[in-house]
């Protein structure tokens, strides 16, 4: 692998959240522990259920949120030290509906050349020449330039929100559920196009979508999360072959594949997510997994190496067996 | 024959909108036996919601749906008196809508909520609908019912207010289920056991359910039939096995070719789109509504457009085969 685009060390993020009207404030651990990395043009698949801090990461990758302790490293150099300007350059985000992030009131050019007026580049010709190359890249006209967003179909308006990201040249971009809004027709286009973008570019993307059929596809890496944890990374062929954490295998299996006279297949995780603000005792995936045993209730689990990755359940844990056996 | 439950024949819905009449529903078909599950498939705007609000008629007054028949077990719906359509609706016809955080009530208790529909249409004492209420409630999947009734929906999650909404469609043990996109907000987990759920209860209680996705995994898995709609129309039709192995319309192929196939599609690889957008469905509409974004598009598509049957599938285009040998031609060459 290169060198890390961006790296996370030992990131955490905890929030104080208050039950009912009268109830004490208790911490709420969204992300925990978390450490990642990703080379250049890589394409990191982050996957899991709602509630499981997926955001949380994207929101303190961007600079929206500060982790509570550990280091997020941008070519190496610590997030916390560089400002919110700096970061913007090299890190921009996609989001889902692109219904709500765009400015009903702005131009397609003005919300495409916002990021270039907010870091002073260049004058208001080489602004409009830039929005005009921009638009060029997504597959966009330059007449709708002076359009506005409620002119535009779904499809066009996150072509502009890709535009829009990708004006700063940055280096990676985080796309949080970016096609998940989109019809059929127009997501395939999407995705195609964030492809292209990403040979043309050498973009890095970091990958959020609870759509796996769509991760398998575009996804380099992917890694599954649960309960603020990463429980397994793998190459993404690797993963969707031979899924080795618990979790992993029934989040594969609740997949609804096209193809008729299968069924729906029974997932057999039990019906609860847990409550976050009350994680369960040793594996937080214990309550729901089919394979625990007396050890998983009280003992975390620690991150196995695997083949280019690591999954975190005692179940490939050497030394748990041998603790087991002790 | 089998034991029909519903027949729509040549439904029509006509919006009335600031520059003329949005044909918004042009004169579709179809029917559905008892135990079996239609899937009404096909992108945003081509009329799949309102085709189900015209069955429950929640169109409103402003509208007014045309059909020469449409007929829910032996009761024409579309003739049938206000105090009809009250008696049919959550009693023995029901909807399950798609936002289970604005469809329910947030200022009455689930239990209210659930209760409602059964003493309303059922002369039941209180006691008997709270029975039910429960064991509706566990049937969903929802552990501790009991204590969940005195519950309001915003201290449940999402995934459990979806469950409520589903508790409730069944209260009355309804005939028929207009279920409008149940699990498109749900995690792929919840979505599986909410599938699994409704399918079991539809073939257990020998109800009808209609199912409207634009989630062909969805459809592949749940449906017995298939109906592909475009714009207003049905543009195919058939058991859900011949739609996904021999798609015959050219939009319906379009579609299964815009989606990854796990195993199939190599990773990484170009996906199928379709070119072009849904054409405006105000003033006249003639011809095919396809035609703007087909590859196999000519002059006779602006015409009448001929439906071939196959078999149980079937499909309007004005060529024999959809265009699938002009396809494997190009394929070739």
């Amino acid at each position: 692998m290169t060198a890390p685009v961006l790296e996370l060390r030992n990131v955490v993020k905890t929030y104080s959240v208050k039950q009912g009207l009268m109830g004490r404030p208790k911490p709420l651990t969204a992300v925990k522990d978390v450490s990642l990395s990703l080379g250049r043009s890589e394409v990191l698949g982050l996957v899991g259920e709602s509630g499981c801090g997926k955001s949380t990461l994207a929101k303190i990758l961007l600079g929206l949120e500060a982790p509570t302790s550990g280091e997020v490293l941008v070519d190496g150099e610590a997030l916390g030290a560089q400002d919110r300007l700096k970061l913007a350059r090299r890190i921009q985000p996609i989001f889902q509906d692109p219904y709500s992030s765009l400015n009903p009131r702005k131009s397609i050019a003005d919300i495409i050349s916002l990021p270039l007026r907010v870091h002073g580049i260049g004058d208001a010709a080489s602004q409009k020449q830039a929005v005009r190359e921009i638009l060029d890249v997504v597959g966009l006209p330059s007449r709708v330039m002076n359009t506005y967003p409620s002119q535009m179909s779904g499809g066009q308006r996150q072509r502009v929100a890709i535009a829009r990201a990708l004006i700063m040249k940055p280096e990676i971009v985080i796309c949080d559920e970016p096609t998940s809004a989109l019809d059929v027709s127009v997501q395939s286009q999407i995705l195609n196009l964030l492809g292209e973008l990403r040979r043309e570019f050498g973009l890095t993307y970091l990958f959020i979508s609870h759509n796996l059929a769509v991760v398998e596809h575009l996804a380099t890496r992917v890694a599954v999360m649960y309960l603020g944890r990463i429980v397994e990374e793998a190459e993404t062929g690797d993963l969707f072959d031979n899924p080795r954490h618990p979790y992993s295998r029934a989040l594969l299996k609740s997949v609804l594949t096209p193809e008729p006279g299968l069924g729906v297949p029974d997932t057999q995780l039990g019906m609860a997510y847990p409550n976050p603000i009350n994680p369960p005792s040793g594996c937080a995936f214990h309550p729901r997994c089919p394979l625990a045993t007396e050890l998983c209730k009280t003992r975390a689990p620690r991150p196995v190496p695997q083949d280019g990755g690591f999954v975190e359940c005692h179940l490939y844990d050497r030394e748990t067996e041998m603790f087991e056996q002790a | 024959m089998a034991d029909r439950l519903l027949t729509v024949r040549d439904l029509v819905i006509d919006i009335p909108v600031g520059g003329g009449t949005l044909h918004a529903v042009r004169g579709i078909d179809f029917e559905l036996d008892r135990g079996e599950v239609l899937c009404i498939v096909g992108e945003s705007g081509s009329g799949k919601s309102l085709t189900s609000l015209a069955l429950m008629g929640l169109l409103g007054k402003r509208i007014k749906p045309r059909a020469t028949q449409m007929d829910f077990d032996g009761t024409a719906l579309l003739s049938a008196s206000k105090k009809t359509m009250r008696s049919l609706r959550g009693a023995r016809m029901s909807m399950i809508f798609q936002e289970p955080m604005t469809s329910l009530n947030p200022a009455y208790t689930i239990g209210d909520q659930l209760m409602e529909a059964m003493l309303l249409h059922r002369d039941v004492p209180r006691a008997e609908a709270r029975a039910r209420a429960v064991e509706l409630l566990e049937k969903v999947g929802i552990t501790a019912a009991e204590s969940r009734l005195g519950q309001y929906p915003h201290q449940l999650s999402g995934g459990l207010r979806q469950r409520v909404m589903i508790a409730m469609a069944l209260m009355c043990g309804p005939e028929l289920i207009i279920a409008d996109e149940p699990t498109t907000a749900l995690d792929v987990t919840i979505q599986a056991q909410i599938l699994r759920l409704l399918v079991d209860l539809v073939r257990e209680m020998g109800m009808a359910m209609i199912l409207i996705t634009h989630d062909l995994g969805v459809v592949a898995r749940v449906a017995d039939k298939v109906a592909v709609m475009y714009a207003g129309e049905l543009v195919e039709t058939g058991p859900a096995k011949e739609i996904f192995e021999a798609p015959m319309h050219p939009y319906t192929r379009g579609l299964l070719r815009c989606i990854p196939l796990p195993g199939k599609t190599k990773r990484g690889s170009e996906l199928g789109t379709i070119p072009g957008i849904v054409p405006s469905l105000v003033g006249r509409v003639s011809g095919c509504v396809f035609r703007t974004r087909c590859t196999f598009a000519t002059e006779a598509c602006r015409g009448d457009i001929p439906r071939h049957l196959r078999g149980p599938q079937a499909f309007r285009c004005v060529l024999d085969d959809g265009g699938l040998s002009q396809e494997k031609q190009e394929v070739q060459a």
